[in-house]
């Protein structure tokens, strides 16, 4: 990963360095995030919603696939309380992610904390975790990654409302920049045998569940219950403990 | 103020909380280790439940769909990524490897 450049100097203090080496690293994600902003801005403004209404989604929801789910409940007519509730189910899988997050936030005061949280994302998350575990990867880093995300989010979503896709869909293979980036860290996550049979039972079971209920409750259902039988296994074998 | 500026806000306000409160209190306590361990396993766990489904099923019902360049795409891709464990590389040999995918299934 070290194409990435991320060889930090420090991670103790703010420093310029800090904010070059995470706003660096952070180009995969907003590769990805590239062509699902450009086509959230286009179903939104489809959807009635004016410029400014799609930026300050984008920039204070900061959720994509829920604020898809938004945009088409809005479109259809759906009133105030199912689109609050609808965008609070989809958006409880981040509850874990920031449970997990939590160690490495430590020594940040509490209002960098409070800021960190608003860019938790599914993909800043696994980036993250998957550079923090590497060491030279601060806090600091992760909160550049989690803004940076953000602004480019932002910025493609009122693209898409401005002028429509920029990007034909499928060019480039851009749709998949996203998918791969998740690979990679998942490859990072495998750290042993432990690791790998918590990540084949989560798999599957996600894909069973998914095939069973609507919506995205899969995630928080599957990852809850394959990580328990990681704990249970590694208890057993005293593998796979941090 | 109008009607989707509350909402937005309140949108806004629901998908934070989750995100905020748990980074509040568990950051600033010492873990049971069972927790902590438990914890461990939510990376990868999380991960494999994001990516798998996205792979093997599609439409609305979701129906299991295998037959999909994004599946076809992920077996190399992840072949790249266990090889050379580089990030940014295995995302555009992702995207190449898709776009080729994209050609022969369509």
């Amino acid at each position: 990963m070290n194409n990435t450049g991320v060889p930090a100097k420090s991670v103790e203090k703010w420093e310029w360095a800090v904010i070059r080496e995470g706003a660096g690293a952070a180009w995969p994600i907003c590769l990805g995030y590239l062509p699902i902003g450009l086509a959230f801005g286009v179903v939104a403004q489809k959807a009635g919603l004016s410029l400014v209404e799609i930026g300050l989604m984008s920039l204070v929801v900061f959720a994509g696939s829920s604020q898809f789910i938004a945009v088409s409940m809005l479109g259809a007519g759906a009133g105030f309380l199912p689109v609050v509730i609808t965008t609070f189910t989809v958006n409880l899988r981040h509850l874990l992610m920031s449970s997990a997050l939590a160690v490495h936030l430590r020594k940040a005061g509490k209002g960098w904390v409070a800021l960190f949280g608003y860019g938790v994302t599914d993909e800043s998350f696994a980036f993250n975790m998957g550079l923090f575990r590497r060491g030279n990867w601060g806090w600091r880093h992760a909160l550049v990654v989690n803004h940076v995300s953000n602004l480019a989010w932002f910025a493609s979503s009122v693209m898409g409302g401005l002028g429509g896709s920029l990007i034909p869909p499928g060019s480039f293979g851009i749709d998949y920049a996203l998918p791969a980036m998740l690979i990679c860290l998942l490859v990072f996550q495998l750290r042993g045998p432990v690791y790998v049979i918590v990540a084949l039972v989560s798999g599957v079971t996600a894909v069973f569940i998914s095939l069973i209920l609507p919506g995205n409750a899969y995630v928080i259902i599957a990852s809850v219950a394959a990580a328990t039988i990681g704990l249970f296994l590694s208890r057993k074998t005293g593998t796979g403990k941090i | 103020m109008s009607h989707i500026f509350i909402l937005i806000l309140c949108m806004g306000a629901v998908t934070y909380l989750p995100r905020f409160l748990p980074l509040l209190f568990l950051s600033r306590k010492q873990l049971p280790p069972w927790l902590s361990t438990w914890l461990d396993f939510i990376p990868v766990a999380i991960l494999s439940s994001l990516i798998l489904p996205a792979l093997v099923t599609g439409g609305s019902p979701r129906h299991l769909d295998i037959v999909k360049p994004e599946l076809a795409a992920a077996v190399p891709t992840l072949i790249f990524a266990l090889k050379t464990r580089s990030l940014g590389g295995t995302v555009v040999a992702g995207m190449g490897v898709y776009w080729l995918a994209q050609r022969i299934f369509n």
